[in-house]
């Protein structure tokens, strides 16, 4: 291209592809710049960011992992999971957590949702047959499954259930383990978060600690020993 | 009070609390912005790193000059991109993940450096910590800094009166977004997120025992660090495939928020930039009113979609909770979709592709708006003030007076580039579109036949066509086919709008600003606001009523 400097501004060579010059030239100083912004951006922020991240925060920044009775932990090797990601559940004694579509189910190098549209027959079956077993498993009216019960989430990995699923598997659950339906119910409130400054998220039940608790209840007529891992 | 009552008065809470943040960081972060793009003073840090880099900071470029220098340094992230994609096996943190394919590759290559961040690919599954880092991460930055760069040439242009064409100099635009404004926004808002959960480690992903003696992969990853510029940067890559609705990426109702309120900081602090620049604030109110008008009748009509949950699955489960975490709820999945296809962004916190057909379409619209509303970081302000042009240029026409805004005459040449740029984004989601449905590669990918089909299809192009990167996953677009044609799509629809809004720029700044006299059309009060939005809506609506009546509306309907 043609030179567009005019001498009304001054030229401050050697150094300067700035004003003018071709695409050549251009992506020559990009390529410089670049490589600068990958050793400022790439390499100084996110390293700075986790020194900074696991000194102040070193649990969270690992992932918030837990032990089988909920202990917070750093250790991957005596960790039973993350207390931020939802992990399948089946069995009368737990509590269930909500289909996932991250791989066969809770998943985690597969998170995502199962992506079918509002008209999708197959979503409208897979919601039919989910409905009528959750009903039979819990013992209730198809009518009183609620709507978390019956669809996935958008990560598969959601560790947390509405208060209305955690309701409907209370008894079970009792039964199960020989404890009180009230004793049960008061472990669900106390899992059981509101919304922040009564505004932010929904109501929520976190079935991985609330299953952990369930765990830890004294006195419990489970055929197998808690915690049995 | 029942529990809907509560929902929607807690939703109503929550729109109130995000806009009263937004509204106290507006006018401290938009003055700040003006001194940073204005003030003649490096710092020291800065005159090394230029000296380094071997650039002028202070020669003024002709737009030309500006332009290829943008384009130089785009050609040499994509080639960068590529290369790390290509190669990552070979290079350190790979987590054992093989090389990208050539057409992935290329996609994920012009996906980052356009500020797009559409991924064909699952990250937990394909990208190791290094690329993740030192290529994507850096994108998120730079591709940011240069829509913010590109958004104050723009204003110059406004701003300044008889020059010879020159707008800046982009390697100091850049320079100074990413070392002034948004590296330490980030470092702040990393920090927050890790403080809540969002993972800070290099770990790889590793298997863990779960209670019930199954085995579960807890990922690894530098994650905080890179959530805070994907949001702040209305980038949208997610580290993980589940992006924004990941527990690892926004544990809780908090990080959500606060991930909403950075996607929209800086698109709503720039019009007061812009504002100061051009020596008037209310020009500046004129314009965010207009961006905010759009956004909140989006927020609106998206909350009460999903809150209804119209459509036989919605339907079939008592609500509209397919995709969509418990933590969230439904009003803030709506309104996290509303902001980031307002805004270039494209994360996700809920599946788009599971909402309800008038949600789904609403945020769809929102795209083909051109992100406006208020847009992502620079276009959405370069995008708007054309839009502004071409309302002052209808308003002349009905009272037959020559144009003008901010005391430039909106002549023959101002207008072909404003038409210009109206139509590519149109051009290239249409042609896109129907060459996809025609073609059995095209084809091929839909998850759904029949309408829902068309809007997984257009959405792809619309998302491309304007930079988003959110999707209807449900179409499967990592083949060569999709890749191929999704990254013309990105590359076309960054730099085409781009090389004319600097020329524009050019034209601009070379005129000498006239006086307003008493048959200038004012440009700050509501009646122009108004105008402007029926500008947007107008022209979105006759390009795409076809094709939207076809997909989401057929849909809606049935």
């Amino acid at each position: 291209m043609t030179d567009i400097d005019t001498p009304a501004v001054p030229d401050h060579a050697p150094r300067t592809p700035a004003a003018g010059g071709s695409l050549t030239r251009q992506t020559l100083a990009g390529v410089r710049m670049l490589l600068a912004f990958t050793i400022l951006l790439g390499l100084a922020y996110p390293l700075a960011v986790t020194g900074a991240g696991q000194a102040l925060f070193g649990w969270r920044a690992d992932g918030s992992l837990v032990t089988a009775d909920g202990a917070p932990t750093r250790d991957r090797a005596e960790a039973a999971g993350s207390a931020l990601l939802g992990q399948p559940f089946d069995g009368p004694e737990w509590f269930h957590p909500r289909p996932s579509a991250a791989g066969d189910g809770y998943d985690g190098l597969a998170s995502g949702g199962s992506n079918l549209g509002p008209e999708s027959p197959e979503l409208v079956a897979s919601i039919e047959a989910r409905r009528a077993e959750v009903a039979s498993t819990e013992g209730v009216d198809p009518a009183d499954v609620p709507p978390d019960a019956v669809t996935a989430s958008g990560s598969g990995l959601d560790p947390h259930v509405s208060p209305a699923y955690a309701a409907i598997q209370v008894d079970r659950v009792a039964a199960a383990r020989g404890l009180p339906a009230d004793d049960v119910r008061a472990l669900v409130a106390d899992h059981t978060h509101g919304r922040t400054l009564r505004v932010l998220g929904d109501p929520r039940v976190d079935v991985l600690a609330l299953n952990q608790a369930l765990d830890q209840a004294p006195d419990q007529a489970l055929d197998r020993a808690p915690a049995s891992r | 009070m029942s529990p809907t009552t509560l929902t929607i008065l807690a939703a109503g809470g929550q729109l109130i609390l995000l806009l009263a943040l937004l509204g106290a960081a507006h006018a401290p972060l938009g003055a700040y912005m003006a001194r940073v793009y204005s003030s003649s003073h490096h710092t020291r840090l800065e005159r090394g790193w230029y000296r380094v880099v071997r650039v002028d900071p202070d020669a003024q470029q002709h737009w030309r000059s500006y332009l290829m220098s943008v384009l130089g340094f785009s050609l040499a992230s994509v080639l960068a991109l590529y290369g790390l994609g290509r190669l990552q096996d070979h290079l350190p943190w790979d987590l054992g993940f093989t090389g990208l394919d050539p057409a992935g590759a290329w996609n994920t290559a012009v996906s980052f450096t356009t500020n797009t961040n559409w991924q064909w690919y699952s990250g937990e599954a394909a990208a190791g910590h290094l690329l993740q880092m030192a290529g994507l991460a850096v994108q998120n930055f730079v591709s940011a800094a240069v829509g913010m760069s590109v958004a104050i040439a723009l204003v110059r242009g406004f701003a300044r009166s008889g020059t010879d064409a020159r707008i800046g100099n982009f390697w100091a635009d850049l320079t100074r977004s990413v070392v002034r404004v948004l590296l330490p926004i980030s470092v702040v808002a990393a920090l927050v997120l890790v403080a809540n959960g969002v993972i800070q480690n290099l770990d790889p992903h590793t298997a863990v025992t779960t209670m019930t003696g199954g085995a579960q992969h807890v990922p690894g990853g530098p994650v905080a660090s890179q959530e805070a510029i994907k949001e702040l940067g209305t980038n949208g890559g997610g580290f993980f495939n589940a992006n924004s609705a990941h527990p690892f990426e926004n544990p809780n109702p908090v990080t959500n928020l606060l991930e909403i309120f950075l996607i929209l900081l800086i698109p709503t602090a720039l019009p007061r930039t812009f504002g100061i620049l051009v020596g008037d604030r209310r020009q500046g109110w004129a314009i965010l009113g207009a961006m905010t008008g759009l956004l909140l009748v989006a927020i609106a009509l998206t909350t009460w979609a999903e809150l209804a949950g119209p459509g036989a699955a919605p339907q079939a489960a008592g609500a509209a909770t397919e995709g969509k975490e418990t933590r969230f709820g439904l009003a803030a999945s709506a309104l996290f979709a509303v902001a980031t296809t307002g805004t270039s962004t494209g994360a996700v916190n809920a599946m788009h592709d599971s909402f309800t057909a008038p949600g789904g379409g609403v945020v769809l619209f929102d795209m083909l708006l051109g992100e406006v509303a208020p847009g992502g970081v620079g276009a959405g302000l370069y995008g708007m003030l054309i839009l502004a042009i071409l309302a002052v240029f209808v308003a002349g026409l009905m009272v037959g007076r020559t144009p003008e805004y901010l005391g430039k005459k909106i002549g023959r040449g101002e207008m072909t580039i404003v038409a210009l740029s109206v139509l590519t984004t149109p051009a290239i989601v249409l042609v896109g579109t129907a060459v996809a449905v025609s073609v059995e590669p095209g084809l091929a990918g839909v998850q759904e036949p029949g309408p829902h089909g068309l809007t997984e299809v257009l959405y792809a192009f619309a998302s491309a066509g304007n930079n988003n990167g959110s999707a209807f996953a449900g179409l499967t677009s990592g083949t060569p086919f999709y890749n191929t044609m999704l990254g013309l799509a990105m590359l076309a629809g960054r730099f085409v709008p781009i090389a004319l809004v600097l020329a524009l720029a050019g034209r601009l700044a070379s005129q000498r600003s006239v006086p307003a006299s008493a048959g200038t059309l004012p440009t700050h009060q509501p009646l122009f606001v108004g105008l402007v939005a029926t500008v947007a809506l107008v022209v979105v609506g006759l390009t795409f009523v076809p094709v939207l009546s076809l997909g989401p509306v057929a849909e809606s309907l049935s």
